[in-house]
């Protein structure tokens, strides 16, 4: 099989029938030997992330797709179309509603889904591959997301997308050229917005595959888990020592997860379905008055405070390039931290000063986010440039340097010893023994 | 021992079931709204009030008007038309219903289909009744209208003649004053 | 280690200037009115929207157009619930272009929509249909949308506000030539430069308006007999047009419900089946 890490025992048809088709496309056997996936069996509550995004996904562009269905794009009737969707399709409230939050909540998750990832190491060898593709589809997210504010052509889709794409005008000798083809004209305007809904229409579909890339490629390696030591593999019955089917232990449990997310979720979508938004997207976009405060999305926010950030020249580099170098550096840095992590130890479980290092990291990510939304002036200049100053830091200086000074605490041998520890063998009244081993 | 684990397996059968059916409504009322959003809009169902003034038109002319998306004929017919029309007798037609939307039981005679004093104005769908082409005027075995797509023959009253279509066109539910035609739909918020 | 303590002391102490900072700043005065509509339960008002409606049409439409509401919104059950003739009444005060001769005019239909008067002053009165949705009255503090979290974004509130806050020309701008109306809820106006001191923060909230207070104490009569105070007139538009930007409130909240206690259960029944599905894997009692 072509997702053959891990040993498994797989599908093998029965039935002529089964045989039938088996010979011609194996699709049954790919799909439950998916289901049937050798998962490490002490994945914590932090694992239900990847499940959590690909059910938003589905959400978004199922959506999505019936919201161009009553969406004009076009300058003069974008804004009216939105509101025609909002007051007279059945149910278009709800549709654009889900769809609006839903963005947010994607966000929530995918955060939640990296910050994992670099807590327990899930980036290092040998999954770097999977964590570049992610990192792919985050800079897609991020794409989507911009384009699609753009749509309603409310005054913030409006002077985001100007300011947004100003920002390609940093680029040396070109950036002014580049602008200009990206706009389709000396603004943004109709051609712009024409063009935006046709690549949000597209790139979730992009994301889609790559996600399905990034499936494959954790399903060559096996995942992660909290102690990061590896699935053991000699044998199947070895394996099955370290692991559970993916179905129905974690398809259930990541379900549960979902279901308690989508609660929260329909809160905001159902009561507070405007909280996440600004005020001012609720007016028509107008190229002549640009609103008094222009911030982007809450989930931009932090990359957008280091955007901010750099208010000096370096060297021959203006402040302007800096700013747009840095707020992509900041996400470049995310893709290098397999090599820039030079720890021998996974999992940050086992690494106290990494740690601590982590969850400064996470309260510098939310001060980003917080300076962000905040007027570009003092105290919070000086605070942006201290909170990007450690982001920098955390992935080129601290990672690779803790390293090799950390004393890391002792690692488990095995996942199956972990999770004995956590859930012990019970002696009492013979009972323990008969259920101990859960494989079939 | 084994009636208690016949209880437990019971009860364990109840909670997935329970699970499992709690669970397949959601995803099936979660796809509700994503049919429901086809159907017409608000808007689309409001905008079916329009009014035509029949005074503009000289004897022998017709107009098209589109309603609800939908091309409507109003023609002032000729003396000739009318006679030929009034003198169809009801034995002749494929379909005997008058189809209109005032008195739907009513039979398909001319003075059933056609407005004003002596019969003038004809105000129906210019709408195909086979397969929903839009028929040409003043031609046809019958002199009414053709439909050029399957080759059905209306005459001069609307009704069907020959020709695969089944129905006669149909006139709406409508107002008529004398000189305004008001075609009604009631508007709904 | 002793670069992180000093990361974080500088973080601290920054953040610490910030609230310093933040707190300095003059904004507008924003009344936290209670509306009927408020919370997971609240509703509007019908009768009260009834009144709203009759002030835009009394007051607000000399100068301001609603281009999304049409007139058969008006009958929405979970809006105004004005009765169908009662719609059409409205409709006909407004004439629109015939649909088979623009050239002449025939009487408005339900289904045609506000149309924006011509204004001949200055300024460009905004359209109000969403005016509720596009003002907050709430913000902060120091910029995390707590405020927002728990009283609302503030719209109506801001309505209610600017129409209840006309007040006289502040005392450090005495000398200024008026530039419009003095009113405390509106922060985007011109400012006397004489009312900002030497940091160059406000001394007062508000700013001019172009719009003269609008209501008064029995400006209208309402019908249902309920007192027009300024306070009552003010209520009752702020509603409305928290009504036209966001007609579906009702729908939505009952809907919200419905489906909260539904994903409830699921949630429920879900925890459940997977404590008994790991029970044996995990050694714990089904």
């Amino acid at each position: 099989m072509i997702m053959g890490g891990i040993p498994q025992e797989h599908y093998e048809p029965k039935t002529n029938a089964e045989k039938w088709i088996h010979s011609r496309l194996p699709i049954v056997g790919l799909a439950l030997d998916f289901l049937a996936f050798p998962t490490p069996k002490n994945l914590n509550w932090m694992w239900v992330w990847g499940v959590m995004l690909t059910i938003f996904l589905v959400i978004q562009i199922v959506t999505g797709v019936v919201l161009a269905m009553h969406y004009t794009p076009h300058v003069d009737m974008a804004f009216a179309s939105i509101e025609h969707i909002m007051r007279d399709v059945n149910g278009g409230w709800l549709l654009r509603y889900i769809h609006m939050n839903g963005a947010s909540f994607f966000f929530i998750a995918v955060y939640a889904h990296i910050f994992r990832s670099l807590y327990y190491g899930s980036y290092k060898a040998p999954r770097e591959v999977t964590w570049i593709i992610g990192v792919l589809i985050l800079l897609l997210m991020m794409a989507t997301a911009f384009m699609g504010y753009v749509l309603p052509w409310g005054q913030m889709s409006f002077w985001g997308a100007t300011v947004i794409t100003n920002l390609f005008s940093a680029i040396p000798f070109v950036g002014d050229a580049i602008v200009t083809w990206l706009w389709g004209g000396f603004a943004v305007d109709n051609a712009t917005l024409q063009r935006f809904f046709s690549l949000h229409y597209m790139l979730p579909f992009l994301i889609l595959g790559l996600t399905i890339v990034h499936i494959w490629a954790f399903h060559t390696t096996g995942n992660n888990n909290p102690t990061g030591v590896e699935v053991r593999r000699d044998s199947i019955e070895v394996t099955k020592r370290d692991t559970l089917p993916f179905h129905p232990y974690y398809t259930i449990k990541d379900l549960f997860a979902v279901v308690v997310f989508l609660i929260l979720f329909a809160a905001f979508v159902f009561f507070m379905p405007n909280y996440l938004g600004h005020p001012d997207n609720y007016i028509e976009a107008n190229p002549l008055a640009t609103p008094a405060h222009i911030v982007p999305e809450w989930y931009f926010l932090p990359f957008y405070a280091i955007l901010r950030a750099v208010t000096f020249d370096i060297l021959f580099i203006d402040s302007k390039l800096g700013g747009v170098l840095a707020m992509f550096g900041s996400i470049i840095v995310l893709a290098l931290a397999p090599w820039l992590d030079t720890s021998k130890v996974r999992s940050g479980r086992y690494r106290p000063k990494f740690r601590l290092a982590f969850y400064v990291l996470i309260v510098d990510f939310f001060v980003l986010m917080w300076v962000g939304g905040m007027p570009a002036e003092q105290p919070y200049v000086l605070i942006s440039q201290i909170a990007t100053a450690y982001w920098f830091a955390y992935f080129l200086i601290i990672l690779p340097m803790l390293g090799v000074s950390e004393k890391p605490e002792p690692v488990p041998a095995t996942i199956e010893e972990d999770f004995d520890r956590e859930h012990p063998v019970k002696s009492a009244k013979g009972m323990g023994d008969a259920v101990a081993t859960p494989a079939e | 021992m084994s009636t208690t684990t016949q209880d437990e397996g019971s009860r364990r059968d109840f909670l997935y079931v329970a699970t499992g059916a709690v669970g397949a409504v959601t995803v099936g009322a979660a796809v509700w709204p994503l049919i429901d959003q086809m159907n017409p809009s608000a808007s689309v169902l409001a905008l079916a009030t329009i009014d035509i003034d029949l005074t503009q038109l000289e004897q022998g002319q017709q107009i098209t008007v589109k309603w609800r998306g939908k091309p409507v004929f109003v023609r002032y017919r000729t003396p000739a038309e009318i006679e030929a029309a009034r003198n169809t007798p009801l034995s002749a037609l494929p379909d005997r219903n008058a189809r209109t939307g005032n008195n739907p039981s009513a039979d398909a005679s001319d003075e059933n289909r056609a407005l004003g004093e002596n019969g003038e104005y004809v105000v129906m769908m210019g709408v195909c009744t086979h397969l929903g082409c839009v028929p040409l005027g003043e031609q046809g075995d019958f002199g009414g209208w053709f439909c050029p797509c399957h080759g059905s023959h209306y005459d001069t009253s609307g009704r069907i003649r020959k020709g695969p279509a089944p129905e006669n066109l149909p006139i709406p539910e409508l107002a008529f004053d004398g000189s305004t035609v008001t075609l009604l739909e009631q508007y709904k918020a | 280690m002793n670069a992180f303590r000093k990361t974080l002391l500088a973080a601290v102490s920054a953040i610490a200037l910030a609230g310093a900072a933040g707190a300095a700043e003059v904004e507008t005065v924003i009344k936290d009115v209670r509306f009927t509509f408020e919370g997971p339960f609240g509703q509007y008002d019908q009768a009260q929207l009834q009144r709203g409606f009759q002030i835009y049409n009394e007051v607000c439409a000399a100068c301001h157009g609603m281009r999304y509401v049409a007139f058969r919104h008006l009958g929405a059950e979970t809006g105004p619930f004005f009765p169908e003739e009662q719609v059409q009444a409205i409709a006909a005060q407004w004439e629109f272009p015939r649909e088979d001769d623009p050239s002449e005019m025939r009487p408005g239909q339900p289904f045609d929509y506000f149309p924006t008067p011509e204004y001949f002053g200055d300024g460009v009165p905004p359209d109000l249909s969403l005016m509720a949705k596009a003002r907050a009255g709430f913000h902060g503090p120091q910029g995390t949308g707590i405020n927002q979290l728990f009283r609302g974004i503030g719209g109506p509130e801001y309505i209610y506000s600017l129409m209840t806050g006309y007040a006289d020309t502040p005392e450090c701008a005495i000398d200024n030539e008026p530039n419009g109306y003095y009113n405390k809820a509106f922060a985007v106006g011109a400012f006397p430069d004489s009312c900002i001191d030497e940091h160059g923060h406000r001394m007062v909230p508000g700013s001019w308006i172009a719009m003269p207070q609008q209501l008064y104490d029995d400006l209208v009569d309402y019908a249902d007999g309920t007192p027009a105070t300024e306070h009552q007139l003010a209520m009752d538009i702020a509603s409305f047009l928290m009504w036209t930007a966001e007609p579906k409130m009702m729908e939505r909240k009952e809907a919200g419900l419905r489906n909260i206690v539904w994903l409830v259960v699921l949630a429920v029944l879900l925890y459940f089946t997977n404590k008994r599905i790991w029970a044996p894997v995990k050694r714990e009692d089904g």
